[in-house]
């Protein structure tokens, strides 16, 4: 008999909530990985620079906003607009960061208008726009609510006093895995590898997520990496590849492994277990291994590309998403770690149920064991990814 | 003079079309083949440096994705024709007044996106499908055995999924062979086997040629089977380039694969064509 608090917790009681809801991760299951988005969406989007007078354009992952199925609008960005009178475009065509990077870099080269005051990248991604010079720095004044940001997010590496970047959702990364193939759960790399899960182990496509796990298993800190020590753990990876344990290194698609019985066992993401979870009641799990997780945020960021007046509308947006009541609002639709302060006690009032969740709000305990992956340069993300890249068989 | 000159004005479109999408492209991979990293420069900046030895190192370092690619790609092409040739001998000979039904149910996979044929089979040949279970309590697989992900699906998903390239070729072919020359190989004493041989095959090469290269070469290219059904241990020189383009942001040795895989392709369907004649193809 095994009770472990922190299994309990994440237990999903919210079927009901979120039934109806498909992760942001999942829409684009197979396309974004194969690049086709990358050939549709490599069109470049055209239209005039933003100037003063113009809607605020927010591009922003596929379902990921509070959205009403009868209106067809986004309660949070409507009252937003109602409130300041900024008008707001709002795009779900944020697919894929490397797709995304490829669609607009070249206008971002050439300070060209990319078509949005507003994007979202995932943090290596935005580090990355950091280092290229992509970025601007926010106007500490239009942002207030700024200071809610939780300690565990607020200085990244990449960003360490957040001048450019502030988180929209967080992602944990951990263990997931089918409870009747894996009754006593799995908590560390050694129960991951364990003979039952022999050749149905899926592991993320996103390098920090499956080698920050991976080398916190090593008891390696991830915020401090050597090249030595990751590519260390990218040999064991390869290793558990070629004996046959690992069955596929993917994107979201895993979770459709595990609902085909294909895997038993997977490095997965909190959002899409959570859904997984709750989708299929009581068959699957998800736990922060012992030795730590990971923990990444998509962040708001604002192209150098765009003009005072609608950074500044931008800016105002941010703030207004930092509001603990209406990120809690947010938080209730999207289910990924709620980034603000205070949006818990905001949400008692909503939902005490998901109050509660250690989905959208990890508990303290939790949050230690969440690690950030440090910043790469240049160099060493070309030569990290590579090696990742081949040990997966590319 | 104007009539001399209607032709080229009508195939100016054609060019023009070709020129843009095709040629222009071509120079721009041929260019970025050859360069280099800046250094200390920023992700996926490059400069043309003339280093022909890209080509040399995305190719030893890619061998074995290389000939995974032609050996699924050849495999593919091979089941193909096995399965198709009788298919299209019996649309064409024996299917009566449903000849126009079946062909239409070899083109109707073609209504539905390549990419949801494939994501089917990976359901087809899941754990909770109809194929495991079975195969596993005929005892002909053992419990510990699984379709997906293996090399036998990323060729089962390449042979389904250019199965009617192969098909409709062949028909056009053997549907064009007058059934007479048949009477008269049996009115000659040949039995069904020669007449097969002697008559029926040499008169639907066309469509064997034809067939065969339209699955050989866009199996050979192929990713979205090995990047859904397959494992690590069975990517093609596709995904390789894939993940050079998007992933790694490696523009050279991407254009540099591209390359070598269009010219390997090019190499092997000249010296198929000239074997198999020319003419074949008309």
């Amino acid at each position: 008999m095994t009770t472990d608090n922190s299994h309990e917790e994440f237990q999903p009681g919210l079927k009901d909530i979120i039934s109806a809801k498909v992760s942001r991760r999942g829409v684009f299951a197979g396309i974004g990985g194969l690049g086709a988005a990358a050939f549709l969406a490599s069109c470049g989007s055209g239209g005039s620079s933003s100037s003063g007078g113009e809607a605020l354009r927010w591009g922003n992952w596929p379902l990921y906003l509070d959205f009403d199925e009868k209106t067809k609008k986004y309660p949070t960005l409507e009252a937003f607009i109602k409130k300041t009178g900024i008008e707001t475009k709002y795009f779900e065509d944020y697919n894929d960061n490397d797709e995304f990077f490829g669609k607009v870099q070249a206008q971002l080269k050439l300070k060209k208008d990319i078509g949005y005051d507003i994007v979202t990248p995932t943090d290596w991604m935005a580090a990355r726009w950091i280092r290229l010079g992509y970025t601007q720095k926010f106007d500490g004044a239009n942002i207030p609510n700024a200071s809610n940001i939780l300690d565990t997010l607020a200085s990244p590496s990449f960003d360490p006093s957040r001048e450019q970047t502030l988180p929209w959702q967080g992602i944990m990364s951990g263990f997931g895995w089918n409870v009747q193939k894996n009754p006593k759960g799995i908590r560390t790399i050694e129960d991951l590898f364990a003979p039952q899960n022999k050749g149905k182990i899926v592991v993320l496509s996103e390098l920090r997520d499956t080698i920050g796990v991976i080398l916190l298993s090593q008891g390696v800190d991830v915020t401090t990496v050597t090249e030595d020590q990751y590519m260390n753990a990218v040999d064991f990876m390869e290793g558990k590849i070629s004996d046959g344990w690992i069955r596929g290194v993917k994107g979201n698609e895993y979770a459709e492994d595990l609902t085909s019985g294909d895997a038993t066992a997977v490095i997965g993401w909190s959002g899409d277990m959570f859904i997984l979870a709750s989708e299929n009641e009581g068959k699957f799990d998800f736990a922060i291994p012992e030795s730590g997780g990971t923990i990444s945020s998509d962040n708001f960021v604002i192209p150098y590309t765009v003009g005072a007046d609608a950074k500044a509308n931008a800016e105002k947006m941010i703030n207004y998403y930092y509001d603990p009541a209406v990120a809690a609002e947010v938080a209730a639709y999207v289910n990924y770690v709620c980034p603000v302060k205070g949006a818990q006690a905001e949400m008692e009032k909503i939902d005490p149920d998901l109050a509660k969740s250690e989905y959208i709000f990890p508990t303290d305990k939790t949050m230690k064991n969440l690690n950030v992956f440090r910043a790469l340069t240049t160099d060493e993300e070309t030569s990290w990814t590579e090696a990742f890249q081949k040990a997966a068989g590319n | 003079m104007g009539k001399i000159r209607t032709p080229y004005l009508l195939l100016l479109p054609g060019f023009g079309f070709l020129f843009t999408f095709f040629i222009l492209p071509i120079i721009n991979l041929a260019q970025t083949s050859t360069q280099t990293r800046v250094s200390g420069g920023d992700t996926g900046q490059y400069e043309q440096t003339l280093r022909f030895t890209n080509y040399l190192d995305a190719f030893v370092e890619n061998k074995e994705q290389f000939g995974r690619s032609f050996l699924y790609a050849i495999i593919a092409t091979v089941l193909a024709l096995a399965i198709a040739y009788p298919l299209a001998y019996a649309i064409a000979f024996k299917a009566g007044k449903y000849k126009n039904l079946l062909l239409v149910l070899v083109v109707a996979p073609f209504f539905t996106s390549f990419l949801l044929r494939t994501i089917a089979w990976k359901q087809i040949l899941g754990e909770e499908g109809f194929v495991v279970p079975t195969l596993r309590s005929l005892g002909i697989i053992s419990e510990s055995t699984t379709l997906t992900s293996t090399s036998f699906a990323v060729v089962m998903g390449m042979t389904y999924n250019f199965l009617p390239f192969m098909t409709l070729p062949l028909f056009a072919s053997i549907d064009r062979i007058d059934p007479r020359t048949l009477e008269a190989s049996g009115d000659l004493y040949a039995n069904g086997l020669t007449t097969f041989r002697r008559v029926t095959l040499p008169l639907s090469m066309p469509g064997v040629v034809a067939g065969t290269l339209l699955t050989f070469i866009p199996a050979a290219g192929d990713y979205v089977n090995a990047a859904i059904l397959g494992n690590p241990n069975t990517k093609m020189l596709g995904n390789v380039i894939e993940s050079r383009y998007f992933k790694i942001v490696d523009y050279p040795t991407a254009a540099a694969l591209s390359f070598t895989l269009m010219a390997a392709i090019l190499i092997l369907v000249t010296l198929y064509i000239r074997k198999a004649g020319t003419e074949e193809l008309v």
